[in-house]
């Protein structure tokens, strides 16, 4: 294991990223590991939770012994240098009967012109009656030409009885995104998605989500909520196969705005009659009542709609 | 004090104007309880829009305070001191009672503050004050955090459109004990559309709107003798009554 590096690594513009990605504004309590600008910055393991770096030097594996409970992970990556590309594989293992958080999440600043790229591959496998709440936080800032983009993987298995809850929130500054999620549940597993999402200007954002419900009494909920503004464009992709007795429900719940454009694609397949998968999606734009409300409440027509997806995204 | 002077309001329909307010004349004095009732399609509720700002008078102005607000839109009429409590309020998917409360007040209230408000109009604050205001809640619930947000702001006038509309009888019998409240309690002048027997016996003055006119005007004991045993003074209970002959 690579000694414990201070925060002293990281400059400014990082610690304003990282703030707003993992909430950090310093040395965290529990295990960490912090990339900037493609390199380690600063780490720690615990007396359960050990991180190692892969010996190929793509990314790190992080170990949590079984039993493991109440104590958390941060993993933030942060990007302040301009036209940097990086692909990083980080793999969870999460012992039998843990509970712990993992906070993730990557903060490009891009003051230049060239292309700034985070891509990562977080595979997750879930123990035996083990509890996960997963947090990932997406955020870009920089007024450079250049753009700031990621393309975020994630795969999880989960066995018997496990459960994980995943936190995905992208709401400013990514250009483009295109997310990809695909979950195995082995039978009592349990997984809930939670997706907030806001694009304005030209962005581009695309959430797949492929969940399998293999186990008995395995069950998901996947659920969306964006807004896309101006002329930025979003498309969702929720697919959930029901392949044993299980439960799964997918929504979509979206505004639109000014000239952005949605779509929404929830698939279901059942594979066994016991299979109960509903699925939901709605898109649309503020209704003029909501509105109206609003600004009978003394806010002005501007503050009315801010107000609205404020707390649409909450 | 509110005045409405020879306010007129059309709408375009088949290519043609259909007026729904012929030149009326209103005045609606402080402190006072106006109870306005009369037949369904005559204009009430399109009035409590004209004064809310939501509809603007094709002829006549509206006076507010001695201040001419015709030309000025909802949010500066709710600014000078006008409320208006929707007939059918509007859901917010992810914003909690706590938030409207705290928007309505215009304060960061605490939660405890808030609470007073929700308590006033019969719901257990605590269970409430986080849900959030989305198809979750009743008619019934929703009506009554309509009502808090009103009492929450406090101002001058305070609208409301049909509090009895789209509720159950239980509630609605609830809801009566909440006007009786504000009735003794509140500084500020009070508008309600009704056809409510028991609102309309708190009434300090009744007005009687029938096609876009004022048909009957006066106080309480002068209007009400005439309106009840019509579709203008509804007891709660009449059906029930029938229903049950």
């Amino acid at each position: 294991m690579a000694d414990p590096v201070t925060f002293s690594n990281v400059d400014s513009i990082q610690m304003r990223l990282l703030e707003e990605v993992a909430g950090l504004h310093e040395v965290p309590a529990g295990a960490y590991n912090i990339r900037a600008n493609g390199q380690m910055a600063a780490r720690a393991a615990s007396a359960n939770i050990d991180i190692i770096s892969k010996e190929d030097g793509t990314g790190i594996d992080i170990r949590i012994k079984p039993g493991t409970k109440k104590e958390s992970v941060h993993i933030p990556v942060v990007l302040s240098q301009s036209g940097l590309t990086e692909m990083v594989y980080n793999d969870f293992y999460i012992g039998d009967d843990a509970d712990v958080v993992i906070v993730a999440g990557c903060g490009i600043h891009n003051g230049g012109d060239g292309d700034s790229r985070h891509d990562g591959l977080h595979r997750f496998f879930v123990g035996k009656n083990a509890k996960v709440k997963y947090v990932e936080k997406h955020y870009g800032s920089g007024d450079g030409r250049g753009k700031r983009m990621m393309d975020p993987q994630t795969e999880v298995t989960m066995e018997e009885n496990s459960y994980m809850e995943m936190e995905m929130v992208q709401i400013k500054g990514v250009d483009s995104t295109r997310r990809s999620t695909k979950a195995d549940l082995a039978a009592g597993a349990k997984l809930v998605i939670r997706e907030r999402l806001l694009t304005h200007g030209s962005q581009f954002a695309e959430s797949s989500f492929v969940v399998n419900l293999n186990g008995e009494d395995s069950s998901a909920n996947v659920i969306s909520r964006s807004v896309a503004k101006e002329d930025s464009t979003q498309i969702f992709n929720a697919e959930i196969n029901g392949n044993a007795k299980c439960a799964g429900h997918s929504e979509c719940d979206a505004i639109i705005m000014d000239n952005a454009r949605i779509s929404a694609i929830p698939r279901i397949t059942a594979n066994n009659t016991d299979a109960a998968l509903i699925h939901e999606a709605a898109i649309g734009k503020i209704a003029g009542e909501q509105i109206i409300k609003l600004m009978t409440l003394g806010l002005t027509e501007e503050e009315a709609g801010a107000q609205i997806v404020n707390g649409f995204l909450k | 004090m509110l005045t409405l002077e020879n306010v007129s309001f059309g709408v375009q329909e088949d290519r043609k104007e259909k007026e729904i307010i012929h030149d009326l004349t209103l005045t609606i004095d402080d402190h006072k309880f106006v109870v306005i009732t009369g037949p369904n399609g005559g204009g009430k509720s399109t009035l409590a829009r004209l004064i809310a700002g939501i509809e603007r008078p094709t002829q006549g102005r509206i006076a507010f305070d001695g201040e001419d607000i015709t030309d000025k839109n909802i949010t500066e009429r709710a600014n000078l001191g006008i409320s208006y409590a929707f007939q059918q309020p509007v859901r917010f998917k992810g914003v909690q009672v706590l938030d409207l409360i705290r928007l309505a007040a215009k304060k960061k209230l605490a939660a405890a503050d808030a609470c007073v408000y929700l308590s006033e109009v019969g719901l257990c604050a605590k269970d409430y004050i986080n849900r959030e205001i989305n198809s979750s809640l009743s008619g019934g619930e929703l009506k009554r955090i309509e009502i808090a947000t009103v009492l929450a702001r406090g101002t001058k006038l305070s609208v409301f459109d049909e509090p009895e509309a789209g509720i159950d009888l239980w509630s609605f019998q609830n809801l009566i004990a909440v006007f009786e409240r504000m009735r003794d309690k509140t500084d500020g002048s009070i508008l309600i559309i009704s056809h409510q027997e028991r609102i309309l016996n708190i009434a300090d003055e009744i007005v009687v709107i029938a096609d876009g006119k004022i048909t009957a005007q006066g106080s309480r004991e002068d209007i009400l003798p005439g309106l009840l045993g019509t579709a203008s003074a509804v007891d709660a209970c009449s059906k029930f009554y029938k229903g049950g002959q």
